[in-house]
C-alpha cells in the first residue's frame, strides 16, 4: 500500500538547531559531484519508465550523454583541479570496466566514488529485494575492485527508489544518501538497523534541472551558483550549511558553459572559510560530532 | 511482481562503449590536427534549409519545429517557409559580408520545389549537404530497411541532380537514424555524417560499407536550441556562441586545430529581430586571427589526411 509519507525522517525545522560546527571554524561544507553516467544505447524495457523519449536506437540523447565521457569530462576536472576541489563521483559504476581510464584519472586525484547504481539506463521500480541486495553488492564489489574504495554514497540511479532501498543501504555499511532533498543540513535517515544520514545534494544547483528541464542560460547558471553560495555562507556564521554542486559533463563540459561555470567556482572557492571536501568527509564528521546531538535535538520535535 | 531476471544481466558491460559503431576515445588525448596555414580554429557554418509539409505525419514523432496544431496549421507552416523565402537572403548576405563559407544541409524537396535556392548555393562556390527528403520523412527504428533506402536514394539523386555536387556529407531530418541510417548512407557515397553529438572533432565509424566518419556538427548551440527550445533572448545566444568559441580557441593552445560549428536555421536567426545578432556572433569570431571558415567535406579532408 502506498503511504502519505516516506517516513525516512522526522519534522526538524530550520531554527534553534544545535551549533553545526565544521572543521576550522568553516561556515560552508562545499562539496561538488560529478555525476559519471554510462546509459546504454538499447537498455531492456521497464515497466515503470521508458528509457529514451524516442525509438531504438535514440542516438541523439545516447550521443548527447556520451560527449560528457569523450570530450566534457576533461574540461571540468581541470577547472576542478585548478580550483582545489576533489569530486565526489556519483558512479554508474559499469562505467569502471567502459571507461577505465575515465575512473583511473578521477581516483589519481584523490576523488571519492560513491554509488549512482549500475547504468543511468537502468530503474530501481518494481525491484524485489534480492535484485536490490544484487545491484547494491555489484555496486560495493565494481566500485572496491577498480578504485579500492568502500562506496559511503548512494544516488539512486535515475533517482529511482523502493521503499525499503534506505534500510538496505544502512545494513551494507553505507553512510549516508543523496537522495532526499528537503534540508540544508544534514540529517540523520530513519533505517531499521544502524545510524545513517542524508547529505544536502542540491536538485537545484544540479547543472542538469537548471540546463534540461530549467533551459536556464550558462551565465544565469553561474549567477544562481554565486547567489546560493553567498547565502549558506552567510547562514553559516550561526551555524554550518552544506552547499552541494551536482554536475554532468555533458552539460556543463559544453565549450558555452564551462567558463562562467569556472568563475563561479572560483569565487565560490576564493572565500576563506569554506571547507572544500568531500561527500564522504562530510558524513563521518556529522556520525562523529553531531549525529548523535541532532537526533536529541530532533526528539523534542515529536509526538507533541 | 519484481522485474525479470534479465533486467540484470548485462550483456554489452565491458570495455569500450555498447555497440560497434565507433570507438570510445577520450577527445583530449588524441593528437593534435593542424589546420591550412596555421589556423586555429575550422569555422563550420551550417544552414538548413527545410521543407516542413502541413500534412507532416508524427511518423514516429513529429520533427522539432514541425507542426503543432489541427491540420491545417497555416500558422507554423508559414513560419517555417519564411526561411525559405526571406530568412535565408539575410543569412546568405550576412555571410558574404564576413566572407564566411557554408555548407548547407537540404532537404531534397527544397530542391525539387524552390531551385533558385541550390543556385544561390552553387553560385558562392558552398557545400550542399543532404538533409534527407523533408522534416515529415524521418529515419529511425522501425522503418523498413527497403523504405528507408529508398528515402536516402531520393534525397540523393535529387540533390545531386540538381546541384550537380558529389554531397558527400549527410544530416539525417531530426538528426534521428534507424539501425541501418549509417550503413545505407556508406553505401550511396556519403563521406560524413551530422547526426551524432558527442564530440567536438571528427572521429571514424564503421559501416557494412567502410568508414565514414562522423562530424561535430552543433546541436547544444544551435539556434533552435537556444532560442526556440531554450527561449533564452538573442543576446544570450550572442553570448554563448562566444563563450564557446573562446574557449575553442584558447584550447588550441595547447590542444591542436579546433572545430567550430554552427547551425543556422533561417526561419530563427533570419527574423529581422534577430540577425544582427548573429552578425554580432560571427563578427567576434571573425575578428580573431587563425580563424579558417570551410565546408563540412574540406575540413574532413584535412583531417583525414592527418590520422
Amino acid at each position: 500500500m502506498q503511504k502519505e509519507d516516506p517516513g525516512l525522517y522526522d519534522y526538524w525545522p530550520y531554527k534553534d538547531r544545535p551549533k553545526l560546527e565544521w572543521p576550522n571554524g568553516a561556515r560552508v561544507a562545499l562539496w561538488v559531484a560529478p555525476n559519471i553516467e554510462f546509459y546504454e544505447l538499447d537498455p531492456p524495457t521497464n515497466p515503470k519508465r521508458t528509457p529514451w523519449p524516442r525509438p531504438t536506437p535514440a542516438i541523439l540523447p545516447y550521443a548527447q550523454r556520451d560527449y560528457g565521457n569523450r570530450a566534457g569530462h576533461w574540461r571540468m576536472m581541470e577547472v576542478m583541479d585548478r580550483c582545489g576541489v576533489r569530486g565526489s563521483v556519483s558512479l554508474n559504476v559499469a562505467l569502471c570496466e567502459h571507461h577505465p581510464e575515465l575512473i583511473a584519472e578521477c581516483a589519481k586525484r584523490g576523488w571519492e566514488f560513491y554509488s549512482h547504481g549500475i547504468y543511468n539506463t537502468r530503474y530501481c521500480y518494481d525491484m524485489d529485494e534480492g535484485q536490490e541486495r544484487a545491484i547494491i553488492e555489484d555496486a560495493i564489489a565494481t566500485v572496491k575492485k577498480h578504485t579500492g574504495q568502500m562506496i559511503a554514497g548512494w544516488l539512486a540511479p535515475a533517482l529511482t527508489h523502493t521503499e525499503r532501498t534506505m534500510d538496505l543501504l544502512a545494513e551494507y555499511g553505507l553512510l549516508y544518501t543523496c537522495d532526499l532533498f528537503c534540508d540544508d543540513q544534514p540529517q540523520p535517515v530513519n533505517v531499521k538497523d544502524g545510524r545513517f544520514i542524508s547529505i544536502p545534494y542540491s536538485l537545484e544547483m544540479n547543472d542538469i534541472i537548471v540546463y534540461n528541464f530549467n533551459f536556464q542560460a550558462p551565465r544565469r547558471y553561474a549567477d544562481m551558483l554565486k547567489a546560493n553560495f553567498d547565502q549558506l555562507y552567510e547562514e553559516g556564521a550561526e551555524s554550518g550549511t552544506v552547499m552541494c554542486i551536482p554536475l554532468h559533463a555533458y552539460a556543463v563540459g559544453q565549450p558555452h558553459r564551462i567558463q562562467p561555470f569556472a568563475e563561479a567556482l572560483e569565487y565560490i572557492t576564493g572565500h576563506d572559510d569554506v571547507w572544500v571536501t568531500t561527500g564522504r568527509e562530510i558524513a563521518q564528521w556529522y556520525l562523529e560530532h553531531h549525529y548523535d546531538t541532532a537526533t536529541a535535538d530532533i526528539a523534542k520535535y515529536q509526538g507533541a | 511482481m519484481a522485474l525479470p531476471d534479465d533486467y540484470l544481466k548485462y550483456p554489452r558491460r565491458g570495455y569500450g562503449m555498447d555497440h560497434d559503431r565507433y570507438e570510445w576515445s577520450i577527445l583530449q588525448k588524441r593528437p593534435a590536427v593542424t589546420w591550412p596555414n596555421g589556423a586555429r580554429i575550422a569555422l563550420w557554418v551550417v544552414p538548413a534549409l527545410e521543407f516542413f509539409p502541413l500534412n507532416q505525419p508524427a511518423q514516429p514523432f513529429k520533427a522539432p519545429g514541425g507542426m503543432v496544431t489541427p491540420y491545417p496549421d497555416l500558422r507554423h507552416y508559414t513560419l517555417r517557409d519564411y526561411g525559405n523565402r526571406v530568412g535565408v537572403f539575410r543569412v546568405f548576405k550576412l555571410l558574404d559580408k564576413l566572407g564566411i563559407k557554408a555548407s548547407v544541409a537540404v532537404n531534397s524537396k527544397i530542391a525539387q520545389r524552390y531551385p533558385l535556392l541550390i543556385d544561390e548555393i552553387n553560385a558562392r562556390g558552398w557545400e550542399v549537404i543532404a538533409n534527407g527528403v523533408d522534416m515529415g520523412k524521418l529515419h529511425y527504428g522501425g522503418l523498413a530497411e527497403a523504405d528507408e533506402k529508398a528515402l536516402v536514394q531520393e534525397s540523393l539523386s535529387v540533390l545531386r541532380e540538381t546541384s550537380g555536387q558529389t554531397i558527400t556529407g549527410w544530416l539525417s531530418p531530426a538528426k534521428s537514424q534507424s539501425d541501418n541510417t549509417l550503413d545505407l548512407v556508406a553505401a550511396e557515397g556519403i563521406e560524413y555524417v551530422c547526426d551524432w553529438i558527442n564530440d567536438d572533432m571528427p572521429y571514424a565509424m564503421k559501416t557494412r560499407h567502410g568508414t565514414i566518419h562522423s562530424m561535430p556538427h552543433a546541436f547544444e548551440i544551435d539556434d533552435q536550441t537556444i532560442m526556440g527550445q531554450n527561449h533564452h533572448s538573442e543576446q544570450q545566444f550572442v553570448d554563448q556562441i562566444c563563450d564557446q568559441f573562446d574557449v575553442l580557441y584558447r584550447e588550441t593552445e595547447t590542444q591542436g586545430g579546433r572545430i567550430m560549428a554552427l547551425t543556422i536555421h533561417p526561419w530563427m536567426s533570419g527574423q529581422p529581430h534577430r540577425i544582427k545578432f548573429l552578425d554580432a556572433a560571427l563578427t567576434h569570431i571573425m575578428g580573431h586571427d587563425g580563424v579558417w571558415p570551410a565546408t563540412g567535406a574540406e575540413i574532413l579532408a584535412v583531417f583525414k589526411g592527418q590520422s
